[in-house]
């Protein structure tokens, strides 16, 4: 019974620092005026992302130099299922946003306290478990795009082409499901600290998981453009 | 276990019980720190013991070496090496000793045990990563281990692994099968544990610095490791595709270091399209960043040191950390001066010659503060500064020899041959080992509440900085005189007479490497029977001299530190004549 | 201690410089057209950093034996100008060696490396596998026969995997086991590799080019003295590494003719 309007009698815990302007989005996660250290997963999480986006640019210049060295390249079609599984990511980004939002009544040390509070606080926790669900979703689709190939008689070895396919394709997914596994971290951590996103990892794991969208539709315009 | 990221002021860490959990499976970053210390302690004497086994056999092929058929029957019947098991011995030297000892040890294991310590932390940012990457690298090391067991042998295609030889298989020879899958994996592994444990170094640094501790303030081993850090999250997270794709192409049949064509033990190959430059671009486009992580640690020990034994301030500390950032920034425009004749576009040999002769503007500039730091300096020459000193000769001498091999005129005569040994053993296996026992015999009282035994410490100095010279100096003339490097035998008509410099320097490697038996000695000795120490034997100002020797559970017992000062307030005037970080005393004059 | 390591700075500075300016161990003579700028580019190298090497290490061991006086009166002293004029004079000294260098090096790896082929040169086609090296001459009808990867058969000398039944051109190409070439002649070799990764070098050539599986890489040189050298493998290319090598006869162009036709003939 998800709602995406905020019932009147939320208790939202607002930090404007003091500045009396109006309140502005709030992320879960960033440093409250109570100063605090930023949150290190976030830092971390950043880290990863500057690491993971040079491991998938090795492979992109390797395809680069592979299409470039003689001329066996296949080109051939991308499996539709593909963009089904494009847009079941992107929608898994809205609803881990729809989470987000939920969480802002929380956003207090103490928690849920409330019983609108709660409300929202499992609300929220639906919507992650929507945003992982879809995460599982866009996996199994990989593999059904997979299927589909193989179908075609292209499998890893059968020309660089569907080599680097795979290689790209399984690649992202093993780190989709890492970020899967985030989801059920999260969610766990979340029932510890009372539904305290900023305490539960929420920030560095939404951080991460938008970035492997964006990551999948870099490879998928990469796939589209030069395979 | 109460997960420290979620507090939002005060830390809370309740030290562990048991075993398992203060020992093995420990989430502190000092005791984290000891295990890799110690893993790099084993691999170090493999390392020494395989470059025995190859300078044996280099200088007196025909001799029977004891006991090395029971290591492998195969590989030394009747204690003879073959020229393929010479070649896996080559192999695994290098890759235990690249990796597995001076990634480890200057980078992993002094910087997690004293980054923390030196910005005023707790512990790493990520203590359970921490404990993964440890562990990860273990496993890593198994693989590696393993590689020596197989029924074909260890590997032979040398820490770089070259493809096609690398990529095709059996076919290509011993030690191309199972060992080299072995050596893939292993090395996979070891890049996830370095990903993860550069993560921690960057996010410590970046995040848990406590009050007053800027990054400006920051000790330089500090900096050291975080600008190493970042040079490891980048260079890895290219190794680690590098390996994944080497794995496919021998076990998958894919091709891409593998063109069409090749002819292997008498079999046309499945295998089309690939290229071996590809290997070559994506080893060394993390090979060389590499090696600056295993030096840059080193030089930020040395800094951190040297003035603490010079009794004066570094000279210039900001254009020495800026050096260092140079450096770092630099390293990722210079894989190509590997590869001048590798078939590559012979226009793109100036374009990489130009920055590489370029980094030796920063790497110059750090030698000449280092050297400017003991002008006029009231040296107190304990082992430690005795490696400091050490350390400044011989980065000399091995930066020198690379003016040379970054000109890729000279790369003509002057590529694979023993002057690139020469030149690469002079700036990792010395100069950054003697970071690596400058650091020893500084931070050893602090991590054991005992001093090592200084006269041994000055016997182990001596011994290694003539040994070293007399290992490493001639190889240069041999390679000038054109001995090729990689060879299990020297048959050239012209190589012969270079036999005896051969036999020279396998008897000074023989006794050097004897003599690092007396620095074993000492840990082992000192750890037990070693004076006590005080909280701050050399009156260094570094936070790691402010709490206990060893520091207790949490580092500072409870307190939260406040930094007044930078590190380098030595030589001042006063009763005292330092100003530790963490006094409020400011420095009037010097 | 201090003036011991001094000491043993200075002396090990010393004697290994003196080895280098002797020459005790060194290159021999080039018998290249393109080898003068190399040495010329080594001896240039030699001196600029032998210098740099010898007045690091000295100003190093000076110093050490400087700092060794730890007498308590003694105040501690800073480098004069601090660490301005050591900074400045790297940039400087270094900044223009490295420009020196560039320029002139540059000039001496072109004319090897870039510089077109002579349009009159000798071709040789040079095949490397584990663990030889073997050259093919076009013979008389000046054309090279194709290669054929499945018909190499090592066993009845086809190291190249020629078609001598359908390919004509192949039928009078010359394949031995070392490089005759006349001296004073450009010669063009094609480098290419049977199998793995394999290098050409020779000393006096002053030349050095890796064999790269799937590419042809042109090499070219001009003898200038005749003599007999010695061709080595210098990349790492399996058990046999070690003992790959071949022979590089640089003959008068009358004995060279001699010896083609006398190949030819068989």
């Amino acid at each position: 019974m998800a709602t995406t309007t905020l019932p009147p009698s939320a208790h939202i815990v607002v930090d404007d620092r003091g500045s009396g302007s109006p309140p502005k989005a709030i992320r879960p996660g960033h440093v409250t005026a109570s100063g605090a250290h930023a949150e290190k997963s976030e830092t971390g999480v950043w880290i990863a992302v500057a690491a993971i986006s040079m491991f998938f640019a090795a492979f992109t210049s390797s395809m680069i130099v592979r299409q470039g060295v003689t001329p066996d390249w296949i080109h051939f079609q991308l499996p539709r299922v593909m963009y089904v599984n494009t847009l079941v990511l992107l929608v898994s980004s809205y609803t881990l946003e729809l989470a987000r939002r939920r969480f802002v009544a929380t956003s207090g040390s103490a928690g849920a306290t409330t019983e609108a509070a709660k409300s929202l606080v499992s609300k929220g926790m639906y919507w992650m478990y929507v945003t992982g669900a879809l995460g599982l979703l866009f996996v199994l689709g990989q593999l059904l795009a997979w299927r589909n190939l193989s179908a075609q008689g292209l499998y890893l070895a059968t020309n660089p082409s569907s080599s680097f396919f795979y290689v790209f394709t399984a690649t992202h997914g093993i780190h989709l499901l890492g970020g899967v596994c985030g989801v059920l971290y999260v969610l766990a951590r979340l029932r510890r600290t009372n539904g305290v996103a900023r305490h539960s990892g929420f920030g560095a794991f939404s951080i991460y998981w938008h970035f492997m969208d964006i990551l999948w539709v870099y490879l998928l315009l990469l796939l589209v453009f030069r395979f | 276990m109460h997960d420290v990221s979620s507090d939002p002021a005060v830390h809370h860490h309740t030290a562990p019980t048991g075993f398992l959990r203060k020992w093995v499976f420990s989430l502190d970053h000092k005791v984290i720190g000891k295990q890799y210390y110690a893993l790099a302690l084993v691999s170090v004497f493999i390392g020494i013991v395989l470059s025995w086994l190859m300078r044996l056999h280099l200088a007196w092929p025909a001799w029977p070496i004891p006991l090395l058929d029971k290591l492998s029957a195969v590989g030394a019947p009747a204690g003879v090496m073959t020229p393929e098991y010479y070649l896996s011995l080559l192999t695994m030297h290098g890759t235990i000793m690249v990796f597995f000892v001076l990634t480890n040890a200057p980078f992993a294991a002094f910087g997690n045990y004293f980054l923390p310590i030196q910005i005023g932390a707790e512990d790493m940012a990520f203590p359970r990563f921490n404990m993964m990457s440890f562990w990860t690298t273990f496993v890593a090391w198994l693989f590696m281990m393993a590689a020596f067991f197989v029924a074909d042998g260890p590997p032979i295609s040398g820490w770089t692994a070259y493809a096609p030889l690398s990529a095709v298989g059996g076919d290509a020879g011993p030690g191309l099968a199972m060992g080299q899958n072995l050596w893939a994996i292993s090395i996979a592994v070891f890049c996830i544990a370095s990903l993860l444990g550069a993560l921690n170094f960057i996010s410590t640094t970046l995040d848990l610095r406590t009050k007053g501790m800027s990054l400006a303030r920051m000790p330089f081993s500090s900096w050291a490791w975080f600008v190493t850090s970042v040079i490891a999250l980048l260079a890895f997270a290219v190794l680690l595709p590098a390996c994944i794709l080497l794995i496919l192409d021998r076990t998958a049949g894919t091709s891409f270091f593998i063109p069409a064509g090749l002819v292997l033990s008498d079999k046309l190959q499945p295998h089309s399209g690939g290229s071996p430059l590809l290997w070559q671009h994506l080893f060394w486009f993390f090979g060389h960043p590499e090696v600056y992580i295993a030096i840059l640690p080193s030089i930020g020990i040395v800094a951190t040191i040297l003035p603490a034994f010079a009794r004066k301030p570094l000279l210039g500390p900001r254009a020495v950390i800026g050096s260092m950032i140079a450096i770092g920034f630099l390293s990722y425009m210079v894989w190509g001066h590997h590869m001048f004749v590798s078939g590559m576009n012979p226009f793109s040999a100036d374009l990489f010659s130009i920055p590489t002769l370029i980094i030796t503007i920063p790497a110059t500039i750090l030698t000449l503060l280092l050297i400017g730091t003991v002008y006029g300096a009231k040296m107190r020459f304990t082992s430690a500064a005795l490696f400091c000193l050490g350390f400044i000769s011989v980065f000399i001498s091995g930066g020198i020899s690379g003016f040379f091999l970054a000109q890729p005129s000279l790369d003509t005569v002057l590529h694979a041959t023993y002057f690139v040994v020469a030149h690469f053993h002079f700036v990792m296996a010395v100069a950054s080992i003697f970071g690596v026992f400058a650091g020893t015999y500084f931070w050893f009282p602090k991590m054991t509440g005992r001093m090592m035994n200084e006269a041994m410490g000055k016997w182990h100095f001596w011994l290694t900085f003539l040994g070293v010279y007399m290992i490493f100096m001639p190889m240069h003339y041999l390679g000038l005189a054109g001995n090729v490097r990689r060879y299990s035998a020297f048959v050239d008509d012209y190589a012969i007479s270079l036999i005896p410099v051969h036999k020279f320097i396998t008897i000074a490697a023989l006794l050097t490497g004897a003599a690092q038996l007396i620095f074993l000695f000492n840990l082992i000795w000192s750890r037990f029977r070693g004076p006590v120490a005080a909280e701050n034997p050399w009156e260094a100002t570094s936070l790691e001299w402010s709490t206990s020797s060893p520091p207790p559970f949490d580092n500072f017992g409870g307190r939260h530190m406040v930094v007044y000062n930078g590190p380098n307030e030595y030589g001042v005037d006063g009763p005292q004549d330092y100003i530790m970080q963490t006094s409020p005393e400011k420095a009037r004059s010097r | 201690m201090g003036k011991l390591f001094s000491a043993a700075v200075i002396i090990i500075t010393v004697v290994s410089v003196a080895i280098f300016i002797m020459h005790v161990w060194w290159l021999p003579v080039d018998i290249s057209t393109t080898g003068p700028a190399v040495d010329h580019q080594l001896d240039e190298t030699m001196v600029g950093t032998g210098i740099l090497f010898l007045a690091s290490q000295i100003l190093l061991a000076l110093f050490v034996w400087g700092s060794s006086n730890t007498s308590s009166s003694r105040k501690i002293k800073i480098f004069p100008g601090g660490a301005t004029p050591l900074v400045t004079f790297a940039v400087i000294l270094v900044g223009l060696e490295i420009l020196t260098l560039t320029f002139v090096g540059s000039k001496a790896w072109g004319a090897i490396y870039i510089a077109p082929p002579d349009p009159n040169s000798l071709k040789i086609d040079v095949q490397a596998e584990q663990f030889a090296f073997y050259f093919r001459y076009a013979g008389p009808d000046g054309q090279f026969g194709g290669v054929h990867p499945d018909k190499i058969d090592d066993g009845s000398g086809n190291y190249f995997g020629l078609d001598p039944a359908n390919d004509v051109a192949a039928r009078d190409d010359i394949v031995v086991g070392s490089l005759t070439v006349p001296v004073n002649k450009p010669i063009l070799l094609m480098l290419h590799s049977k199998d793995v990764g394999h290098s050409f070098f020779v000393r006096e050539l002053r030349v050095q080019q890796d064999f790269v599986p799937g590419l042809d890489i042109p090499v070219h040189f001009t003898a200038t003295k005749m003599g007999k050298y010695e061709i080595v493998c210098t990349q790492l290319c399996g058990l046999g590494h070690y003992n790959m090598k071949a022979y590089l006869d640089v003959v008068s162009q009358d004995d060279f003719d001699e010896w083609l036709k006398a190949q030819a003939g068989q």
